[in-house]
């Protein structure tokens, strides 16, 4: 056989779609390198609970593997869990949802954020979104060859979203708003008048609103109000949750969406031809997760709450100013005073006192000024890293 | 179970400030429940959960089923409180079922929880049988896994 000389092209960076190239590599990967290289450091910087999945829902899954639970399942997911999903959704939100049809599983909600942005943006259109936020959406948006117009929130609304900021920013080409309360990175959550103000919008504008309430169990001073609650938003809403955070199911990647039938469908085509269907053990540990969620949540809630108290004392002890936030399990504190940016913060917190905290512009440039610190960490962990982060800052 | 009472459950040497701070109260409010509980009898004491395997000298733990015969006034109560005198019982709990009191016993050798069934817990009056089970290894305390290597690939960083 002939042997071929290599022909590689040139450059192979110029090959790479330019709104593929062009999207900057996340900050957290980059903090995440730093941080990798020292291995005794208490660490703030997950974005995930520090609780192992409930016993009885794992035991669901071994069992289920035992008995080689191993096929596809239909596009949409497994029917018993679109019906225990839509059951779920119906309590938590007022809202009924056709199983067959208007529920669609997911591999996590990164997935279905990802569908819903394709399924409904055409090139050129306009998504609005509010920054500081979850890395994915303004790249997602970038992908599907749209405009991420963003919405900056601040500390002094309580990183709450208001109608006055999202007026100054529609125009004739927005399509969509993306919304995500309880916020990661601020934990700001929203009260049932913002949200119907920003639903009168929404309606106004003729948008159809993606809400990612993946931390809406984890709301520690007022129950959570969906938008898709607020009567006339259920035709324009494409409601996004799923397991990885209320249930401590990160690594099990499981989400759903849930929307009128048209717009399931249009995701259901790009889910089937790109992930065909979401891992059948992990549709059938959500099952289980669907049997007792109150209890299985209960415990974890108390705890997160119990801990956000603490951390947040301890800021507010030190003198740093920090709002209390509603919901999730994230502080923002902000240390825009001792003359650094958020990264060299963050990297001489490290460097100085072994305390991992992801700078605020990991979640966007208006993060700047700020540090995520996740309290899903061990009580005695938050002690010592705030006492650390006195000393640190005692020096600065 | 009240939330306190599970916190210190779960670390009764947490201090009064960081439960007051977790559970929004003073720490005057949580000293005080605090005495309450313990005036009360609820909370009977503070203790470390150790794993014994891990100790020099381990010592040897047995559980002893026991059977009794009942008396006419306070049924198993007297006898059942005497047993749990002994010091090498460290817990005895009253059961339904096949025997009737069931003894977790400590000694320093086999030879010394034997000795304490044979000449002292079966001469009792009132015993009537018993069966020991010797504990070869403990998975799990007091709530607390004893083995479990907490190793996890959980990346410390993540969005």
């Amino acid at each position: 056989m002939l042997k071929m000389k290599p022909n590689a092209p040139k450059s192979l960076h110029s090959r790479i779609a330019p709104h593929v190239r062009d999207i900057p590599p996340s900050g957290i990967r980059e903090f995440f390198d730093i941080v990798s290289t020292r291995d005794d450091i208490i660490s703030l910087g997950v974005g995930e609970p520090d609780f192992a999945t409930p016993w009885h829902i794992r035991e669901a899954a071994i069992t289920a593997l035992e008995q080689g639970v191993t096929s596809y399942t239909s596009n949409y997911g497994m029917l018993s869990l679109r019906r225990e999903i839509a059951k779920y959704v119906a309590r938590r939100t007022g809202v009924d949802y056709n199983p067959e049809n208007e529920v669609l599983i997911t591999v996590g909600v990164s997935e279905a954020m990802d569908l819903a942005v394709r399924a409904l943006v055409s090139p050129g259109d306009e998504v609005i979104y509010h920054e500081p936020s979850y890395v994915s959406y303004g790249p997602l948006v970038t992908f599907a060859h749209g405009k991420p117009v963003v919405v900056e929130t601040k500390k002094e609304d309580e990183f709450r979203l208001t109608r006055k900021a999202l007026e100054k920013k529609v125009s004739k080409r927005t399509r969509l708003l993306l919304l995500n309360f309880p916020t990661n990175p601020t934990g700001a959550v929203l009260r049932r008048e913002d949200v119907e103000d920003i639903a009168a919008f929404v309606i106004e504008h003729d948008l159809i609103v993606i809400t990612d309430e993946i931390y809406s169990e984890l709301s520690y001073d007022a129950e959570h109000f969906s938008i898709v609650s607020v009567p006339g938003m259920r035709e324009r809403t494409i409601y996004l949750h799923g397991f990885s955070k209320a249930w401590a199911m990160t690594g099990f990647r499981m989400g759903f969406a849930c929307a009128p039938p048209e717009l399931t469908e249009a995701m259901m085509k790009i889910h089937q031809y790109t992930m065909l269907c979401a891992p059948i053990l992990s549709q059938v540990a959500s099952i289980e997760a669907l049997k007792k969620p109150e209890e299985d949540i209960a415990e974890m809630h108390a705890s997160y709450e119990q801990r956000r108290n603490v951390m947040h004392s301890a800021f507010v002890e030190m003198g740093v100013e920090c709002f209390r936030p509603g919901g999730a399990f994230y502080m923002f504190p902000y240390i825009g005073n001792f003359g650094l940016t958020s990264k060299e913060f963050a990297e001489r917190l490290i460097e100085e006192e072994s305390v991992a905290a992801v700078p605020g512009t990991g979640f966007g440039p208006c993060g700047e000024g700020f540090l995520r610190c996740c309290y899903a960490t061990a009580l005695d962990e938050i002690e010592e890293a705030m006492t650390r982060f006195a000393r640190f800052i005692g020096r600065l | 179970m009240d939330e306190l009472l599970k916190l210190l459950k779960n670390n009764a040497k947490e201090s009064s400030e960081t439960l007051a701070k977790m559970l929004g109260g003073t720490v005057e409010e949580v000293q005080q429940r605090i005495d309450e509980y313990e005036r009360g009898g609820i909370i009977q004491g503070y203790q470390a959960v150790i794993n014994e395997d891990k100790l020099d000298g381990a010592p040897v733990t047995a559980a002893i089923e026991v059977k009794l015969t009942a008396e006419h006034a306070g049924g198993f109560n007297r006898i059942a409180e005497r047993v749990s005198r002994f010091p090498e019982v460290r817990s005895a709990f009253l059961m339904s079922g096949g025997y009737d009191l069931l003894l977790f016993v400590h000694g320093d050798t086999l030879h010394e929880v034997a000795s304490f069934v044979s000449e002292k817990l079966s001469t009792l009056d009132g015993v009537v049988g018993t069966a020991t089970h010797f504990m070869l290894k403990t998975y799990k305390k007091n709530d607390v896994l004893m083995h479990v290597e907490d190793e996890t690939e959980r990346p410390k960083v993540s969005p």
